[in-house]
């Protein structure tokens, strides 16, 4: 128990030392736009700015993790009963820099197994997560058979899609649809629906369900190119950079997520 | 005697508002401004629930936020305004809803064109941007003529989406393409193996091809989805959700959101080169 509280003293101090270095970092950079431009006061004043801006998100930052604590240690009693069904289809975007940390991919992917969900996204704009796909489909169904006959059960469902998944997949839809509707000059071709190009995806074989729910780990709240099609209702969150994930604040995002309301425009 | 001295105090406190308005767009300049701004603009029934108004001064209301947040973006000189007024599934709506909103957006519409409007202050060329098939025709030709009318506007542009889906507007690309090519191509035979069609050939009929995409997406009310709202041109997009309801938003808001812009312009700009 007493090994457990040192652990998370650790982490929060790195946590803390690593936010410090940050606020260095910018002001740091401030100070030599300031020497390199005219105008002192103005270039002053917008640094004092920023600087209460990033003082304000370092206090909410600490806040936050005070809060993911208490959640994950099971203090807050609202967050002990959740229903993930209501989560059919989870989208995770990540930024491509963060998602080459396999090893923290892997430990969100066993957070959000253990938490009851069947069905995964995992999307980083430069496809970095499909060259480790394999790797970690194999991890995962390696500790999924060392484990008891309960966890056997949860398998995940995993798919794993890039920036050309996106915009690409639409050219491409665009050929097969130029190919079947309008190859034929003579006949008068009808209107394109929806249907029709939601149709042609899914024969090119990008047909894939909606997510309900995407959680953005990375710097910006930037859903980096998702594909569009699959967007239209989908609630998104930022969850931050990845190397600082907590289960609480997963926990937390999830649960906001199924007290949601959605009129779908009407 | 009172009421010209309560004037004397409102115009005072505008005045005051104004230079500190414009004192903050002078410190916020020394960093990157954001190009593109887009707004959805979502609350105005729940405001009018909340402050107990009929449902369309919700709307009402909500325009006049609208025409002061393009105040603050134009000072702030940000060259492009889109906003989400009207959307296709919005037609599913209690057909008397649908009919009174229609009549406001036309209304609206008219007042834009009037000499001491925002549009004419600021050089504003206006895209209406959606399948404007789907309107009525007198909203319709309001629209065109309001089109027509600022046409030779290029200080800055404000896209007003319409009828508008991202679904539907990148399948009216797609088609727009389709027909492009296939009078291209002059009925030749066409190699399944050839990409005819590649992403750019898409983009260019986009309705939203008059703008950059956008840098900030500011959604009121608190909603974290983008509701089918510029799905296609979001890649590198920041999405900003501030809780306050439409009606309620502010220079405040759009200060925070430019804020954020700044804190991550050098990790979007990466982004942008790289899509």
């Amino acid at each position: 128990m007493l090994d457990m509280d040192f652990v998370h003293l650790a982490t929060f101090l790195r946590w803390i030392e690593s936010k410090a270095l940050d606020l260095g970092d910018r002001m740091q950079k401030g100070y030599k736009r300031i020497w390199s431009s005219g105008d002192l006061g103005l270039y002053l004043l917008w640094l004092i700015m920023h600087l209460i801006v990033s003082i304000w998100y370092f206090a909410v930052d600490l806040v936050n993790s005070l809060e993911s604590y208490l959640i994950s240690s099971g203090f807050m009693k609202q967050y002990k009963d959740l229903d993930i069904s209501k989560v059919r289809y989870l989208a995770v975007v990540l930024d491509s820099e963060e998602a080459l940390d396999t090893m923290k991919v892997l430990e969100l992917l066993r957070w959000l197994t253990v938490m009851g969900l069947r069905n995964v996204c995992l999307y980083d704009p430069e496809g970095v997560l499909k060259r480790s796909k394999d790797a970690l489909s194999l991890w995962l169904r390696s500790e999924g058979a060392n484990g008891d006959a309960l966890v056997k059960q949860k398998y995940l469902n995993l798919e794993v899609i890039s920036f050309t998944d996106g915009k690409h997949a639409v050219a491409k839809a665009a050929n097969f649809l130029l190919k079947k509707h309008y190859v034929n000059a003579d006949a008068e071709v009808p209107e394109l629906t929806e249907s029709d190009m939601a149709d042609a995806l899914a024969e090119i074989g990008y047909a894939a369900p909606e997510p309900d729910l995407m959680l953005i780990y990375g710097p910006v709240r930037c859903h980096l190119g998702f594909p569009a099609w699959r967007l239209r209702y989908t609630e998104i969150v930022h969850m931050g950079p990845l190397k600082s994930m907590k289960y609480g604040a997963l926990i937390k995002a999830i649960r906001r997520y199924t007290m949601v309301r959605q009129n779908y425009g009407t | 005697m009172e009421k010209q001295s309560s004037n004397l105090a409102t115009q005072l406190i505008e005045g005051l508002c104004s230079f500190l308005r414009r004192c903050i767009c002078a410190i916020l300049s020394a960093g990157s401004l954001p190009r593109h701004v887009a707004f959805i603009m979502d609350g105005n029934r729940r405001y009018a629930k909340k402050e107990g108004l009929l449902e369309g001064d919700g709307h009402r209301v909500g325009f006049t936020a609208l025409m002061n947040m393009l105040k603050y973006c134009y000072e702030m000189n940000v060259k492009y305004v889109t906003v989400y007024a009207f959307s296709i599934e919005n037609f599913k709506r209690r057909p008397e809803e649908v009919q009174s909103t229609m009549q406001l957006i036309q209304e609206k519409i008219e007042s834009l064109l009037e000499k001491e409007s925002i549009v004419n202050q600021y050089g504003v060329r206006v895209h209406f941007i959606g399948n404007l098939k789907l309107l009525s025709k007198p909203v319709r030709l309001a629209a065109e003529r309001a089109m027509n009318a600022t046409a030779h506007n290029s200080t800055a542009t404000l896209a007003i989406c319409i009828a508008y889906t991202s679904t539907d507007e990148i399948t009216n690309s797609v088609e727009e393409a389709c027909k492009v090519k296939m009078d291209e191509l002059g009925g030749n035979e066409i190699d399944s193996k050839e990409l005819h069609i590649d992403v750019a050939d898409v983009e260019k009929h986009m309705y939203m091809a008059v703008a950059p995409d956008p840098d900030i997406i500011i959604r009121s009310s608190g909603e974290t989805r983008l509701s089918n709202f510029l799905l296609w041109q979001s890649a590198s997009s920041l999405l900003y959700s501030p809780r306050a309801l439409w009606p309620e938003i502010g220079f405040y808001h759009l200060v925070r959101a430019i804020l954020d812009f700044q804190r991550n312009v050098t990790s979007l700009e990466t982004k942008l080169k790289q899509s």
